[in-house]
């Protein structure tokens, strides 16, 4: 079974679990940029946050036979923060970047006006960018958390077949599912959304079984990086074809990234540690 | 050719031809293409520090790895989404450079970035990015200005960069000690040593050095570990005359 996550949050996890993650057939993810727990105070926090995101986190990845991808953003917790905000006017040179494969995660926290703003901002940097946005729904309030952000999206200059909208669960997958934007679902180890309730949505969305992405969402909190998994194995238990876990849980999320065309599947080789003996280098 | 910056870089001619025989037509195209357009624009204006427009190279520098791809010698085409394999097997092993680091270093080259620019995007520049700042260092300066890139670089964990930082510029400017624990670290993280620009010519007789190398080993011996082949090399050329 190989897994793609499509949402992990990689810097708060252990070695450990990139190992266990490789056993369990991960081999590629997406680590969306978002709140650390600890409040930033300042976009240069931010622009460190990205740099690791950019860099050693995909280096870290790598030993462990993962391919690593990105998605940047100001999250919708720290617009609200005056001494972050001014991080979105040097996001743009971020967009360029080559492991960036979707604005995000955006969405709203609280549904201020000053999330608002960003939301509407950030979904129109995407579309500049020829990126897709990653779209976090709200854990409270939920339903009109989703109404809301579809009404934005509906303004916005990208069309909803180039957004992803995250943490569905059953009041809110059925507007999601009308809106033609993608479906993703967190599964978490208590709360929100388990892989039994997932293997009984799917059944009831089989009509958009090619654009529902499954993932942990794993982070700092009390979560699972190994929930893509326990999905595959719950919807094989349940019946389905082994292709339709393939579909789910890989090449869904290789064809929502791919929209980027920026998704690169290759591992770098394990002795391109170094490059010795390079084009570059020339004699001693 | 003539690369850039109105400077004649035999080494960068040679990068160009061998980059050409390993991208496709499309990133042989688009390269070309962002060479001319750096080109015209001509070298870099002196200060350009606070909120200044996007200069066009700078652009195509980020954009260089998802344009000039390496060809796959088994490929036919262009991977196609969702047709991936489960990516186990790496493409470009036992590869001695990528493509696209080589088409940064042209491109920083033909824009005749400066040591400012060079620290800026290296300083907020991915892993890919920073590699190829690096490997840039020896053919756009001359003096020790850009030593911070090096040493940032060495303090890393990152092997692939501390390889990068390695090269001919390190083997010019870095003085001895530093150089001295650069060449510990690779030893520790496992960087071949072959990764060391002027290796031979920097060891020889470096008392110091085979004194740091034999307490290395004499460590790992008393930890029941291997001493690598590769310290066992070094430290033969440390006994060579300098
Ligand atoms: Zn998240």
């Amino acid at each position: 079974m190989r897994l793609f996550d499509p949402h992990i949050h990689m810097t708060s996890r252990t070695t450990d679990d990139y190992v266990a993650m490789h056993a369990a057939g991960v081999r590629a993810v997406v680590e969306p940029a978002f709140w650390l727990g600890q409040p930033r105070t300042s976009p240069d926090s931010f622009h460190d946050y990205f740099d690791s995101l950019l860099g050693w986190e995909p280096f870290r990845a790598a030993q462990h036979g993962i391919v690593h991808h990105c998605t940047l953003a100001l999250n919708p917790k720290e617009a609200n923060d005056p001494r972050c905000a001014p991080v979105l006017d040097t996001l743009p040179r971020y967009l360029l970047k080559d492991s960036v494969v979707a604005v995000g995660e955006i969405g709203y926290d609280a549904m201020t006006p000053a999330e608002d703003a960003a939301l509407a901002a950030q979904l129109d940097l995407a579309a500049q960018h020829g990126l897709p946005a990653l779209v976090h729904t709200p854990h409270r309030d939920k339903a009109a958390g989703l109404a809301r952000t579809l009404d934005l999206v509906r303004e916005s200059a990208l069309p909803p077949e180039r957004v992803l909208l995250d943490h569905l669960n059953e009041t809110t997958v059925a507007a999601a599912a009308d809106s033609g934007c993608w479906l993703g679902f967190s599964i978490y180890p208590h709360t929100k959304m388990d892989e039994r309730r997932m293997v009984t949505l799917l059944a009831e969305y089989a009509s958009c079984q090619d654009r529902i992405l499954v993932n942990s969402a794993a982070d700092w909190g009390r979560s699972d990086p190994l929930k893509t998994r326990r999905v595959g194995d719950a919807m094989l238990a349940a019946g389905h074809h082994e292709d339709e876990v393939d579909q789910v849980l890989w090449r869904n999320p290789v064809a929502f990234y791919g929209l980027s065309g920026r998704l690169d599947l290759r591992l770098p080789a394990p002795d391109s540690s170094h490059e010795g003996n390079s084009v570059l280098r020339g004699g001693d | 050719m003539l690369t850039g910056g109105g400077r004649e870089d035999p080494l960068l001619d040679e990068a160009y031809r061998w980059l050409c025989r390993r991208t496709d037509a499309a990133g042989r195209d688009w390269l070309d293409e962002a060479l001319a357009e750096v080109r015209r624009a001509g070298p870099e204006p002196a200060a350009t520090d606070g909120p200044a427009p996007l200069p066009a190279w700078e652009a195509h520098f980020a954009a260089a790895g998802r344009r000039c791809r390496r060809t796959k010698p088994e490929a036919v085409g262009p991977q196609a989404p969702g047709d991936s394999d489960i990516p186990d097997t790496p493409d470009n092993a036992g590869a001695p450079d990528d493509p696209a680091t080589v088409a940064r270093v042209l491109l920083l080259h033909a824009a005749g970035v400066r040591t400012g620019t060079l620290t800026r995007l290296y300083t907020r520049g991915t892993g890919a990015e920073r590699r190829a700042v690096l490997r840039a260092l020896p053919h756009l300066t001359a003096g020790p200005e850009a030593l911070h890139l090096v040493t940032d670089a060495l303090r890393t964990n990152d092997t692939r960069l501390i390889a990068a930082a390695l090269g001919p510029y390190a083997a010019t400017h870095l003085d001895p000690p530093a150089w001295r624990q650069a060449v510990l670290k690779c030893l520790f993280t496992g960087i071949p040593v072959a990764a060391i620009s002027a290796l031979s010519r920097r060891a020889a007789g470096d008392r110091e050095l085979a004194r740091m190398l034999a307490d290395y080993a004499a460590e790992r011996t008393a930890a029941g570990r291997d001493v690598p082949t590769d310290l066992c090399h070094v430290l033969t050329l440390t006994g060579k005359e300098s």
